[in-house]
């Protein structure tokens, strides 16, 4: 049973960053997930120095402010004529080294430990666990499917829009499409993902499958609905396939996950050049015919 | 307060943030910044494993590592860039964070061995200046000061490769040479770096004070030397204000000062905010007499 949770755990994570990744590839803002994941951290501390609790609630809506914050300086500085790169290069790095300075200085007493929060400890996710509706559930299993469906609700309502704002941004504010709102309505889902996410298994593969999946996904899809389920499944199976090879040479789960994350990239970006190979080696022959 | 190693750790910062200034230019103005921030956790994994395969904790073999999977990344994001039709930010992304959950897997594997009293490798994800010893110092001004000439010799050729390219290649400079060599410098100088600022902070280095130098100035020559400057005042200030204290890390303190630098700039620069605000007055001002 405990095995089962952890691999559930995985599963959710890796569907709902592979869901939410797919606008962050299309949008072209992949390093904005991972500024966010880096900054969570500060948002986490400020909400400990505030409330000097280690409350989950307190914890998750200061690292969704960190989110946000994250995505409005990065966009303020942009604005401004820095790079964007550059933009969030400076802000994410130091966020995150208040956040770490912050630790050291308020919080070195109290189990908020940086290490934890980058690499998570999805083995630990079965004991703690949450009841609502007589259903007795991990604490993680229960904020992921929250955060799941916060995610489908933020599609169904806006899918449409999404797109508009996403390949054709200029037409899309003609019409008047609110392309500002969407901005950060979307920054604030990807915000939550990575929150509700990194509590179980860190920062650093929160990342890995918001970014892997929907990138791999991309190279293959020929539509964006074919997108959203190739992400899903490749989120999934890099999940299942990180654990037990994690699981078979006793190491980080959350390390191999992100590895994972990587193979099946490795492996569908050389079938893909093999298939483009051989298509072409055939047009060349029937050419020769 | 100024004890003889203090002192010295001082000087290997400074050094360190003079490097970083530096060739974290010329990354900036290739638009390359977050590459940077992919190959500094890249080291991650070039560390743990030299430490699996000799099984020792010197420093030239560990930087070994760390140099030659940094670069890897480097070579992997320009491979996938080119070889597919991924973007730079999504080609950043999965390298840094794949190379980085590659790194924490060997990282554990090394906590889990025999050998596992690694004592130290830990230390390389956040840094510790503090606890470098006069060996680790030798490397660090010796890198430091191979990266700051290197980069003083190639000024005219990178200065041309960043601005005209095609004339560069034109008149027969070997472009790929000189780009790769860019990129040995930038991997050489977070190679250097992450003992003292850490893998995760390592490109603050890099990116900051770049960006700071480019709001005060529009030629590269000044460019070079204001963010030369930043980099070093952030790491003497850094490390200096670390060792009042026990128990603060080095790393986000460089990073702090640089970024309060930076901060600054963004106010007060000719390019700043202040400027900006006061000009858009003026302009009104004079439309509402004319």
């Amino acid at each position: 049973m405990i095995e089962l949770w952890v691999i559930i755990t995985g599963l959710l994570v890796g569907i709902t960053c592979g869901m939410a990744g797919v606008f962050l590839i299309l949008r072209k803002m992949s390093m904005i997930a991972d500024a966010i994941s880096h900054t969570v951290l500060f948002g986490i501390v400020m909400a400990f120095i505030i409330t000097q609790t280690l409350n989950g609630f307190w914890m998750l809506l200061g690292a969704a402010v960190a989110g946000i914050l994250t995505a409005y300086l990065v966009q303020l500085l942009h604005s401004s004529g820095i790079q964007q790169d550059a933009a969030i290069g400076v802000v994410f790095t130091t966020l995150f080294a208040a956040g770490v300075l912050l630790i050291t200085l308020f919080a070195s007493h109290v189990h908020l430990d940086v290490e934890h929060i980058l690499m998570g400890e999805i083995a630990f996710v079965p004991w703690d666990k949450w009841t609502f509706f007589a259903i007795t559930m991990p604490k993680a299993v229960w904020i992921l499917l929250l955060v799941l469906l916060i995610n489908i609700g933020f599609l169904l309502l806006f899918f449409k829009e999404m797109k508009l704002a996403t390949f054709d941004s200029l037409y899309a504010a003609s019409i008047g499409v609110p392309i500002l709102f969407l901005h950060y309505g979307f920054m604030t889902s990807i915000s939550f993902t990575t929150v509700a996410a990194f509590d179980s298994v860190g920062a650093i593969l929160v990342v890995a499958m918001l970014i892997g999946p929907a990138a791999t996904a991309n190279l293959i899809s020929k539509s964006i609905k074919q997108m959203f389920l190739f992400s899903m499944l490749y989120g999934g199976a890099a999940a299942i396939i990180g654990y037990y090879l994690a699981k078979f040479w006793d190491t980080s789960i959350a390390g191999m996950m992100a590895t994972a994350v990587g193979l099946l990239f490795i492996m569908t970006l050389c079938a893909q050049k093999f298939m483009d190979y051989k298509r072409k080696a055939l047009v060349s022959k029937l050419e020769g015919v | 307060m100024l004890t003889g190693n203090l002192l010295w750790v001082l000087m290997g910062t400074m050094l360190l943030g003079i490097a970083a200034g530096i060739t974290g230019t010329f990354s900036f103005l290739q638009k390359q910044s977050l590459v940077g921030d992919a190959a500094a956790h890249a080291a991650l994994p070039g560390i743990a494993l030299a430490f699996l395969l000799t099984g020792q904790k010197d420093l030239p073999i560990l930087m070994l590592g760390a140099g030659i999977t940094s670069a890897l990344s480097v070579y992997c994001i320009q491979w996938i860039v080119s070889f597919s039709k991924m973007k730079a930010d999504a080609a950043i992304g999965l390298v840094l964070t794949v190379f980085f959950g590659v790194g924490v897997v060997f990282l554990t594997v090394v906590n889990h061995s025999p050998l596992g009293n690694q004592s130290g490798l830990n230390n390389f994800i956040f840094g510790k200046a503090a606890t470098m010893t006069k060996a680790d110092l030798t490397w660090l001004f010796l890198s430091a000061t191979i990266i700051i000439i290197v980069s003083l010799l190639f000024y005219k050729e990178w200065k041309l490769l960043i601005f005209d390219p095609m004339y560069a290649k034109g008149i027969g400079l070997p472009i790929e040479a000189l780009k790769a060599t860019l990129t040995v410098l930038i991997v050489m100088t977070i190679v250097t770096g992450i003992q003292s600022v850490g893998v995760i902070l390592m490109s603050a280095l890099l990116i900051i004070p770049a960006v700071s130098a480019k709001l005060w100035t529009r030629k590269l020559s000044s460019m070079l030397v204001v963010s030369a400057v930043i980099g070093g005042v952030s790491g003497i200030v850094g490390t200096f204000i670390s060792s009042t204290r026990t128990g603060l890390s080095t790393g986000p303190l460089i990073v702090l000062v640089a970024a309060a630098i930076f901060f600054l700039s963004y106010l007060f620069s000719p390019a700043g905010q202040m400027y900006k605000y006061f000009r858009k007055k003026q302009f009104r001002k004079q439309g509402e007499v004319g």
